[in-house]
């Protein structure tokens, strides 16, 4: 790290001082000249450099114990102060709040949507969980279900997890079956190959006429499952193609029966492989069910993001966009937990 | 002493995409019941499609190799010492070596007694529990050593176990193998590319040509039993190491001009 076996004075004072002017004067030119109108990229980028260099010149005059919290710190204040300028530049009228509210509306938007009732489109962001207990006390098992059924995040959600199991589990199994048995993979994978470059939103309105309800869940659990399944069942088959044939021989060596072979060998040295297609499939699921929701649903966090698009309320449309985004690091998060239970050994 | 592992005329040829290709032929080996025997030649010749044939990993095309099985059915024929990268990631130290009892219908509580004692031979008790991914190459090799003790077989295979460790691990293993071996003496295949190892293991140490692979030279190894590294300081180890490189020396040069 330059910088780190210099002490205070004069070389020292140029690390910190020539990316600092740097920076300011980046930031008044920019200013002064309405320079941000037109090369915003350029002045983005060199205050990004000069941030690093004040960054780490920073890091580098630290007790070494630290720079872990330092660089944790950088983590988690980077993104917080880039919100920052965002809050500082839409309140100053430089970024049209319209289309760029401040994060502080967003947040206000987000609590608004979570403790409002939709009387128009009797829905609510969470289903109100808070009158659960009333409700219940008061009309059963049926009153809960029907807060349940109010609940723009239980749609998706639904749909996401409902879709995602149906399509995984048999695409691990024919996965595995392609990977093990050649004829099978023959006959099945060029069609599973194209089958798999194909947007699978482009097939809903076929299943929209498959269905007897074309505008109910099935359609839309059934294009996540699909969606699911190709990545699952191909990724599976190459996980199980790869696993290193000398653990083959080890298990026919030591008189591996072939259920055994399949048990002991062939699942466990596949894992890794399928659990990094379940990841995609799961981030594939939440991005098709949210374009979904935005054609054909009246429920869904899809839906809340165009439907707050149409009528312009902006901070809800972000709102929404941020409940996405907690509903995708949530159901990583679930998935790297079942990840970590299955495959003990691959810890750290 | 009788014959455990007989090869016959023995014969194997691989079909490749430019044809026939023959790997071994007219290999005539006998290996005597309890007889650690050791066998060396230039990279390609043949000795792991030997090794392989004997495991039931692949079949000759011609002639005859066989294993004599001994009275007892259920113990297994031969089992592989593969090197340190096939014990099984996704099992515990403890389950690896138990792996062929359990594939036997081993009960639980007995194989895993078993393969605990085994553990405690290779040292590895305190690491029972550990995945392969936490131990050093060296003892990950014990692991394979262990896994296919354990399972008790009348022949040991076992292919260049010790290739990709560095030197002082590999001395410290190959000591404790003959300690291992004295225990049970059993019949043991061992290929290798170091010479010294050959000599120090070694019964027998056979040497090969080079491709297709037939037997050159025999060389007996009559230095005294139990052996440890000293052995290696003393002028009949240099002798027979001498007579050893003699024979491949030339097999070495036709293999690597073939290469070229
Ligand atoms: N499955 C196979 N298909 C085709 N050729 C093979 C195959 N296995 C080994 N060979 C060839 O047989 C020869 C002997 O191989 P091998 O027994 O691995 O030699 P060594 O172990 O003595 O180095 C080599 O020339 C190798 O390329
Ligand atoms: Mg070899």
């Amino acid at each position: 790290m330059p910088g780190s076996a210099r002490g205070a004075g004069g070389p020292a004072a140029t690390a910190w001082g020539l990316p600092l002017a740097v920076l300011l004067a980046t930031l008044a030119a920019g200013f002064a000249f309405g320079l941000w109108a037109t090369a915003w990229w350029a002045l983005l980028a060199i205050g990004f450099v000069c941030v690093v260099l004040l960054a780490q010149e920073l890091e580098s005059r630290l007790a070494l114990r630290w720079r872990g919290p330092f660089q944790r710190g950088l983590a988690l204040g980077f993104p917080l102060s880039l919100l920052l300028i965002w809050e500082l530049l839409a309140g100053a009228g430089i970024l049209n709040p319209r289309w760029f509210p401040p994060p502080s509306q967003i947040a206000v938007a987000l609590w608004e949507l979570t403790v409002t009732f939709d009387r128009f489109n009797r829905s609510s962001l969470l289903g109100r969980p808070w009158l659960l207990p009333q409700v219940v006390s008061e009309q059963g098992w049926a009153g809960a279900q029907a807060l349940v059924r109010e609940s723009h995040v239980w749609a998706t959600l639904s749909r996401v997890l409902g879709g995602f199991l149906i399509g995984a589990f048999p695409g691990v199994l024919i996965g595995m079956v392609m990977g093990l048995n050649r004829t099978v993979r023959m006959m099945l994978d060029a069609t599973m190959s194209a089958i798999y470059v194909l947007p699978k939103i482009a097939i809903f309105p076929i299943l929209m006429l498959v269905f007897p309800n074309p505008f109910g869940e099935g359609p839309k659990i059934a294009v996540v499952a699909i969606s699911a399944f190709f990545l699952v069942a191909i990724s599976t088959m190459a996980g199980v193609q790869g696993i290193d044939k000398v653990y083959l021989e080890a298990g026919r060596n030591f008189g591996a029966s072939r259920w055994q072979m399949f048990r002991h060998v062939i699942l466990p040295g596949a894992l890794p492989i399928v659990f990094s297609g379940l990841r995609l499939a799961l981030g594939t699921a939440l991005i098709v069910i949210v374009a979904v929701e935005f054609v054909r649903a009246d429920r869904g966090v899809g839906f809340l993001i165009y439907y707050y698009w149409q009528v312009l309320v902006t901070p809800r449309m972000y709102a929404a966009l941020v409940v996405v985004m907690a509903l995708g690091v949530g159901l990583t998060a679930l998935l790297q937990w079942v990840e970590r239970r299955v495959m003990p050994w691959r810890r750290n | 002493m009788s014959a455990k592992i007989v090869a016959r005329s023995a014969e194997k040829r691989f079909q490749t995409r430019a044809g026939w290709m023959t790997a071994l032929r007219d290999f005539d080996l006998e290996v005597a019941e309890g007889e650690f025997l050791c066998l060396v030649g230039p990279s390609g010749c043949g000795k792991s499609t030997f090794l392989r044939i004997l495991a039931g990993l692949d079949h000759a095309t011609g002639g005859e190799v066989r294993i004599n099985p001994g009275p007892d059915p259920r113990q297994p024929l031969a089992n592989v010492v593969f090197q340190e990268y096939a014990v099984f990631p996704w099992k515990t130290v403890l389950h690896n070596v138990a792996f062929g009892l359990e594939m036997r219908g081993v009960g639980r509580k007995e194989r895993e007694a078993t393969a605990q004692r085994w553990i405690d031979k290779v040292a590895l008790t305190r690491f029972v529990d550990y995945y392969p991914a936490q131990l050093s190459g060296g003892m990950k090799q014990r692991v394979s050593i262990a896994r296919a003790l354990a399972n008790d077989p009348q022949v040991l295979l076992m292919d260049e176990p010790l290739g990709a460790l560095d030197a002082q691990t590999r001395a410290v293993l190959q000591e404790e193998l003959l300690q291992l071996w004295e225990e049970s003496r059993k019949t043991v295949l061992y290929v290798t590319h170091s010479i010294d190892e050959a000599v120090f293991l070694g019964d027998r140490v056979v040497v090969m040509t080079a491709h297709p692979g037939t037997v050159k030279t025999v060389i007996d190894v009559e230095l005294p039993r139990p052996r440890d590294l000293s052995v290696m300081a003393t002028p009949e180890f240099a002798a027979l190491t001498g007579a050893v490189w003699d024979a491949l020396r030339d097999e070495v040069r036709r293999a690597m001009a073939e290469q070229a």
